[in-house]
């Protein structure tokens, strides 16, 4: 049990998750406690498990078929693999933006309005209004203002990436899940993106999945390492990169595996 | 031994070689004959203008409307049907549920019967018992109005004919749709059916589109599911109503070539019928053609 003596309240509590692909077992007996206003970075080598992690926030394992699951997920003290929680309704709080940027085959502003409008949002000055103010936040408002009915695909990997992360604010989530947002991106879409993650956890709580040592030493405030779907080690991330309590952990951040 | 080896090569070679070439060949006799015999008939007025004199002389025109009215009808009610049942195989239906594999096996089978069994079954089905119930229900049965050969019951025939066609193509579009699209769309807090509505129908739409075509092509070339459920030997006029009788245009040719007053005296009409029929064809399988290739160059961009 890592817990961290409530010095934040906490947006997302995890209590003893285990997840099963049929009979092979990809988590086990996960428990941690994420801090509202705080960005959590998974590390782990491929296949740790961390990505199934991320996406048992959410749910979005719901999707593969022969998922088992056991224990809780708490968000905001309430389990969403409860019978009552609707996963649709989970899925507005807790956003999620992909390894791989996935904008529409539709206009920038299309994209953005996709989330209030499948939410009954008809009104074309408030659809305005979101788009502009999502945009802005992802701060991908001043290059591409001047139009906004180019096509998503028009833009750089980088912007697509930014367009992602503005279409997931616009459904007004309070946790954004990240699944290695920039892996794909160059060092300097790369900054881009790590400077936003720094804005954003102003208003939002974030988890995210990296492959990258520095970028999680640079953009995280608490670091959950995982290796063979066990939860290794959670701490503020300034003491796993510096004295870890585990040496596995300190192995694996200082380069001597994974 | 190595000059048997190669008489064998050479004759491989040779025979594939000399049946391929016999196929291109005979397509382009078969083009050609239709081609010579009918050109003295063909022109503007052949297409525009109706049969006249016992159906020796004069056009086509209102086969050529009687035919893509068929087709119209046929799609506005195959279309839907069969999409609806793509996107359940496809979306909802776990593949090895009971269901799905029982949907999967009636599609098979029923793109595997005889197109005469179709015409046979509209008769029963569409005609005799649809239509009497109607009749039945509206005038008591003294008015015969439904329960005979008419549009409506051909084009219903034919949308059930050309069902197949459609599923498959539809699904073959559906899967072609990335699944981060759906991810993300799904991550956004929206339900499955707006997802497929938002984000899976509207990348699908050149597979509807060709489904449509395919569909269309199949059966503008086919006759025998019309015989018995409303293809008209002659009308002067064309059809106004759902339940009026229509000229079609490979009924036309087989009339022509087997029930006609005059066969002889006809025999330029029906090679000229023929050509029009097979360009109609030709043009809706290039469409379609056309079509699957933007939708596998996407699946590859």
């Amino acid at each position: 049990m890592h817990n961290l003596n409530g010095k934040a309240p906490h947006k997302i509590s995890v209590r003893n998750l285990s997840l099963s692909y049929g009979h092979k077992r990809a988590l086990h007996d996960i428990s941690l406690d994420m801090p509202a206003h705080k960005v959590t970075a998974l590390i782990g080598p491929s296949g740790c498990g961390k990505s199934t992690f991320l996406r048992t926030l959410n749910r979005m394992n719901d999707l593969i078929g022969d998922v088992s699951i056991e224990g809780r997920v708490l968000v905001d003290d309430v389990n969403v693999y409860d019978r009552s929680v609707d996963v649709v309704e989970l899925r507005k709080r807790v956003g999620m933006i992909f390894q791989k940027s996935n904008p529409f085959p539709k206009s920038i502003f299309d994209n953005v309005a996709y989330g209030p409008r499948i939410n009954g949002v008809r009104d074309r000055r408030r659809l305005e209004e979101i788009v502009e103010g999502t945009l802005k936040r992802s701060a991908l408002w001043d290059e591409v203002k001047d139009d906004l009915t180019k096509s998503a695909f028009a833009l750089s990997g980088g912007q697509q990436q930014r367009l992602c992360i503005a279409r997931a604010l616009a459904v007004d989530p309070d946790v954004l899940l990240m699944d290695e947002p920039a892996s794909a991106l160059d060092p300097i879409a790369t900054a881009k993106i790590e400077e936003l993650i720094y804005e954003l956890k102003k208003s939002y709580t974030i988890v995210i999945v990296t492959h990258n040592m520095q970028q999680a030493a640079r953009v995280s405030d608490f670091t959950a390492f995982f290796y063979m779907g066990e939860l290794i080690e959670f701490d503020e991330t300034r003491k796993i990169f510096t004295s870890p309590a585990k040496e596995q952990t300190e192995d694996y951040v200082t380069g001597r595996f994974g | 031994m190595t000059f048997k080896r190669r008489i064998i090569g050479a004759s491989v070679v040779g025979g594939t070689g000399l049946a391929a070439v016999g196929i291109v060949v005979l397509v382009l006799y078969i083009m050609a004959t239709i081609v010579i015999g009918g050109w003295d008939v063909m022109s503007w007025e052949f297409i525009t203008d109706s049969p006249t004199e016992g159906m020796t002389a004069g056009g086509i025109f209102p086969a050529i409307a009687g035919t893509a009215l068929l087709v119209l009808i046929m799609s506005i009610a195959g279309v839907p049907v069969g999409t609806i049942t793509a996107i359940y195989l496809s979306e909802y239906a776990s593949p090895r549920s009971w269901l799905a594999r029982l949907i999967r096996f009636a599609v098979n089978t029923l793109a595997g019967v005889p197109a005469i069994v179709f015409g046979l079954f509209g008769l029963g089905f569409f005609v005799q018992f649809v239509g009497g119930g109607i009749d039945n229900i509206v005038s008591g049965g003294t008015v015969m109005k439904w329960a005979q050969p008419n549009l409506l019951w051909a084009s219903m025939t034919m949308a059930l004919l050309t069902l197949p066609v459609v599923i498959v193509s539809v699904e073959e579009a559906i899967r072609t749709v990335p699944r981060e699209l759906r991810a993300a769309s799904l991550a956004l807090g929206a339900t499955k059916w707006q997802t497929i509505w938002h984000v899976v129908l509207p990348n699908s739409t050149t597979g509807i589109l060709t489904g449509g075509v395919l569909a269309v092509s199949r059966g503008a070339g086919e006759v025998a599911p019309i015989l018995f459920t409303g293809a008209a030997y002659f009308l002067p006029q064309l059809p106004g109503a759902l339940s009026d009788q229509f000229m079609e245009l490979g009924y036309h040719v087989y009339i022509m070539a087997t029930q006609s007053t005059n066969v002889d005296a006809t025999q330029g009409i029906q090679y000229a019928t023929t050509l029009v029929l097979l360009l109609l064809t030709f043009c809706l399988n290039f469409s379609a053609i056309f079509l699957r290739a933007r939708i596998r160059a996407r699946k590859i961009g």
